[in-house]
């Protein structure tokens, strides 16, 4: 059966931009991100068990200018899906379906996830002016 | 009546859900509700990593409390993010053969992930 002649169901590029997608869109693109940061989770353990010099190596990476942009994304991830998931959570008990109240719950999903990076980040910032 | 001599039973087993539908739907959200706290407690930790030594990190990370509750997350983590890797891979790889070589290279990365991190936490608790 010909592929191309078949008509498509309307894909992203169709839509305006909406907080409904977005929302969706996010939480996806978080979760891979976390899901390659793992890496780091692996490095910093197996590091702290081999020894100082390994830690060191570890410590360095992540405290470049590439390392900090890395985990800032990472900070920002893990805040935005643990607060979109919390979202879906209560959504799985049936909650949250109006179109109301699902739009103002992805807000507070986006909007908070930059106020949780930006607290997180301000204690990591506070702490090594305090060093 | 089927051309064929298997049950509608047998066919559906390995193809379809069988009864084991919801149980991925099931284990997401069970890994994802551990997941809330113990995140919330692995930012603390990676808070309280920063200014500390390695000899200031292996004290904190060799404690009894923090070394279970490391244990849970990385087991949670890797579980919940094969799971997640899982329907994204269903969603985006369409070539049946390309599909499962992500899929397993995915399992078997969490699983070396989980491995490796656990082994690393217990060296660290046990102080060897």
């Amino acid at each position: 059966m010909p592929q191309a002649a078949r008509p498509k169901s309307p894909h992203l590029d169709i839509y305006r931009w909406q907080i409904q997608m977005v929302s969706s869109i996010l939480h996806r693109a978080a979760g891979v991100a976390l899901a390659i940061g793992t890496v780091l989770l692996v490095c910093l353990l197996a590091s702290l068990a081999i020894g100082p010099e390994a830690y060191a190596k570890v410590q360095s990476c992540a405290g470049s200018v590439f390392g900090q942009l890395l985990l800032l994304g990472w900070t920002w991830s893990l805040a935005y899906h643990l607060l979109n998931g919390l979202r879906h959570l209560l959504e799985d008990t049936g909650h949250g379906f109006q179109i109301r109240t699902f739009v103002m719950t992805g807000w507070v999903a986006v909007i908070g996830s930059l106020v949780l990076t930006a607290l997180v980040w301000a204690c990591v910032l506070l702490q090594r002016g305090g060093a | 009546m089927s051309k064929h001599l298997r049950t509608p039973l047998k066919t559906v087993r390995g193809l379809g859900s069988a009864r084991g539908g919801t149980h991925h739907f099931t284990v997401q959200r069970i890994t994802a509700v551990a997941l809330v706290p113990l995140s919330l407690w692995f930012v603390w930790i990676a808070l309280s990593l920063v200014h500390l030594d390695y000899a200031g990190a292996r004290t904190l990370m060799a404690h009894p409390v923090h070394a279970v509750l490391m244990v849970a997350f990385v087991l949670s983590v890797f579980w919940h993010a094969q799971l997640g890797l899982q329907v994204v891979i269903e969603d985006y790889v369409h070539s049946p053969g390309l599909e499962i070589a992500f899929q397993l290279a995915v399992k078997f990365l969490c699983v070396l992930g989980a491995v490796a991190c656990v082994l690393a936490i217990v060296r660290i608790a046990l102080g060897s």
